[in-house]
């Protein structure tokens, strides 16, 4: 197919699942600042959602105050913010407009129909019927175009390239709210109750907190939240499962350029595929994420330059 | 009635036309209700679809639909026959003459036409000098506007040889129409349309260069910002070729590429639609970032064929056109089958003259205008904007043709305030190949939808009709 139609496809995906990823993101925050503590530490959580997408400076340009309400305007709905929710899902549409003749009706129409529901909203209305709803439907309207995509696409390298930048996303994005909540966590470690309630709610944003029950029937502590979300290969946001994924899509869209990305993806499946925990977290569960993130940078790099944009 | 106009449905004494018979007594039958749901059923549809088309200058995102009439415009298979014959005709000679204007020029030294009138023209690109292209078709689709006038009389209005749209809204119409009333198709024989993507992917695989055994076909696109990209996505669709622009396709060894995920791909027919000057920016307008680079070299050297060629803009320019009835009888040696529309041209003292002393008669056109932008239709506009018009005649009459104001025919049509005649026009696409000349029955139908107005473009509030050729 034409490189600059995958590249399209590849980036509707990637958008799309970045911006379910930073629903996710933003409701754990929001959870946990439910949680009683200082409004210093609240604070200190809600800029640190800031630094892990580097947009510190980009804020500081519009909003005097890091505070709850400002972060989640900015994050959320401003169209300034090339990583806010409004940004990442205009950009979905955007690039879903330009290759339309390639998806099925009903893929244009539920990426399309996102975009003009989104558009119905101001923050104020958010707001006002509380973000986590919004937050739902950011992510309810993620599922539908996935399962709208799997339901009706011909398995065809079109739908491989939806795939691939579907799970470079998730798995970059799985690793990303893994290293903040992670650390925050760590920092107060007073084992008390409140910390099973910011575990939860981590394991909630991502979807993992029934599957971490019928796993380990047992007691939440933080090595078993880590393996979970770093190296089950049977839990659907893990790093293990997304390299795999990644692994089996290269292989299906293989050509006489990317032997190299391919190399590179099999080197980063086979370290989640045959690690443990215990030595994961010996090494430093930060380091350990730092360095998947950079590789999947690097994997980016090389499916660009492979497939989508060709010298 | 108005016996000013031919009526499509009805003959001068108010009597019913043979071949609108079954349909009239079908609409007699409908509840007025049932009408009225379908009509909005079918703009749900085309706004569900996207069929629509890109407006410039506003918003990205807004797109507006062609209104569509469920009225169609019927056509008896005899007077069909000969319209048909008479397009054929009418296309060979236009491709004759492209093809002799870039190669001999036999017409022009047989002073049929005066030499300046092509040579001078902006349209004529001296790049093609020489350049033979497959089976010698230059105008690979055509999209010729034909009027009805006076006592139903049909004359052509304009010869499209560039990248005439307006196809898929044939074929849409169609579907419309079957769609929303199934028991019409039962009690006509209506001559189908949908095939013609076929067609045109059958024609452009015939022409391709020589000695490519499974020609690669592709449409480039402008992008999606084109007023006619549904078209584009929708034509590329139905062949099964992919939907190109510019930037995906690169030029090697004089030989044209598209990038795929799997490398390079040959690329051996490109139905472009895209205009000349934007092909290319080594040789036509520098700035375009529509283009490919290179496009031409490989085209001269016979590695890729454009559908339509380059140049066949001089062949379809206004101050061309007068002269297309002798084209026909100097290149096929036949009397033209189909009327052209007596025009005056400006550039002749005699006829600036005549004109400038009737202008509120006469409709004038800009020789490069397209698209029903700077016309002056004289009886459909005031005192000021006919002095305005004159004034520019006067600065530049060369750049200017006239015709008589045609009493174009009209339909019955939906409007408003009920059902009312509506003034329209035929587009019939003409494809011509390898293995000769073909079309589908019928074109497509534009309906002007303000009273009284004779502009039936998109663009200026046209809607469309679906159009049946019955057969006998």
């Amino acid at each position: 197919m034409l490189s600059r139609t995958a590249d399209h496809l590849y980036w509707m995906a990637r958008y799309t699942e970045r911006a379910e990823n930073l629903a996710r993101l933003l409701d754990v925050s929001y959870q946990m600042s439910l949680v009683p503590q200082s409004v210093a530490s609240q604070n200190e959580n809600w800029r640190a959602i800031l630094a892990l997408n580097s947009l510190e400076a980009a804020f500081a340009l519009v909003y005097n105050e890091v505070n709850v309400e400002n972060v989640l305007r900015f994050m959320v709905s401003d169209p300034s913010n090339p990583s806010s929710i409004y940004s990442c899902l205009r950009a979905a549409r955007e690039n879903a407009h330009a290759v339309r003749g390639t998806l099925t009706a009903e893929m244009w129409e539920s990426v399309n129909a996102t975009w003009i529901e989104l558009r119905q909203q101001n923050f104020e209305h958010i707001l006002a019927r509380g973000v986590s709803e919004f937050f739902d439907w950011v992510k309810l309207r993620s599922a539908v175009t996935r399962g709208v995509t799997f339901g009706t696409m011909l398995k065809d390298d079109a739908l491989h390239f939806i795939r691939l930048g579907g799970l470079l996303e998730r798995g970059d994005n799985t690793a990303r709210i893994l290293d903040m909540q992670y650390h925050i966590l760590r920092q107060n470690d007073d084992e008390g109750a409140s910390d099973f309630y910011r575990w939860g709610a981590l394991l909630r944003s991502l979807s993992a907190f029934q599957v971490y029950r019928k796993v380990y029937r047992d007691a939440i502590t933080p090595g078993r939240v880590a393996e979970l979300l770093i190296l089950r290969m049977d839990m659907p946001r893990s790093l293990h499962a997304c390299a795999d994924g990644i692994v089996r899509m290269l292989q299906l869209i293989a050509n006489g350029a990317s032997a190299e990305t391919e190399r590179q993806a099999g080197v980063l499946h086979a370290r989640l595929h045959f690690a443990r925990i215990d030595d994961v977290l010996a090494g430093g569960l930060h380091e350990y994420l730092t360095d998947f993130m950079d590789r999947i940078y690097e994997l980016g790099d090389g499916i660009s330059r492979d497939f989508l944009i060709p010298g | 009635m108005n016996a000013d106009f031919y009526n499509e449905m009805y003959d001068s004494a108010g009597t019913l036309r043979p071949h609108y018979s079954a349909f009239a007594e079908w609409l007699a039958g409908m509840p007025p209700e049932r009408l009225e749901r379908k009509r909005a059923e079918a703009d749900t549809a085309f706004h569900r679809v996207g069929i629509t088309f890109a407006v410039y200058g506003e918003e990205s995102g807004t797109e507006r639909l062609i209104p569509f009439d469920i009225i169609p415009r019927i056509i008896p298979a005899a007077e069909w026959q000969a319209l048909q014959a008479g397009l054929w005709q009418r296309v060979k000679a236009l491709n004759a003459f492209l093809h002799d204007i870039y190669h001999e020029q036999a017409i022009l030294r047989a002073g049929v036409i005066p030499s300046e009138q092509v040579l001078n023209n902006t349209q004529f690109r001296r790049e093609m000098m020489g350049v033979d292209v497959p089976s010698g078709i230059y105008a690979h689709i055509a999209g010729v506007d034909i009027v009805r006038a006076g006592a139903g009389e049909s004359y052509v209005l304009e010869d499209n040889l560039r990248v005439p749209s307006g196809v898929s809204y044939m074929i849409e119409d169609r579907k419309m129409m079957m769609r929303l009333f199934p028991e019409l198709f039962s009690r006509h024989l209506i001559a189908p349309v949908q095939h013609y993507p076929d067609m045109l992917l059958e024609n452009l695989r015939t022409v391709a260069p020589k000695g490519v055994a499974d020609p690669t076909v592709v449409l480039l696109t402008p992008g999606a910002y084109n007023s006619a990209y549904f078209e584009h996505t929708f034509l590329a669709q139905q062949m099964g070729v992919e939907l190109v622009e510019g930037r995906d396709l690169f030029v090697k060894d004089e030989t044209v590429f598209m990038r795929t995920t799997q490398g390079p791909q040959r690329v051996d027919v490109i139905y472009r639609r895209l205009d000349d000057d934007f092909l290319d920016p080594q040789v036509f307008n520098k700035d375009s970032m529509l283009g490919v680079p290179g496009l031409l070299a490989a085209y001269r050297a016979g590695h890729v064929t454009l559908a339509n060629a380059i140049g066949t803009g001089v062949a379809d320019d206004k101050s061309i056109y007068p002269y297309v009835p002798e084209m026909i009888r100097f290149y096929l040696g036949e009397e033209p089958k189909l009327n052209n529309v007596p025009t005056w041209m400006l550039r002749k003292p005699d006829d600036l003259q005549y004109v400038l002393a009737h202008l509120p008669e006469l409709v004038v056109k800009e020789v490069h205008g397209a698209g029903g932008y700077g016309m002056l239709v004289g009886p459909a506009s005031t005192h000021a904007e006919i002095e305005d018009f004159r004034a520019r005649i006067l600065a530049a009459p060369e750049k200017y043709i006239a015709q008589p104001t045609l009493a174009l025919s009209n339909c019955p049509t939906f409007v408003d305030a009920g059902i009312a005649p509506r003034h329209l026009d035929l587009r019939p696409f003409v494809l011509s190949g390898k293995r000769g000349i073909g079309m589908v029955p019928g074109g497509l139908t534009r309906v002007a939808l303000r009273e009284g107005s004779l502009v039936v473009n998109s663009s200026q509030g046209g809607g469309t009709k679906d159009t049946w050729v019955l057969e006998n």
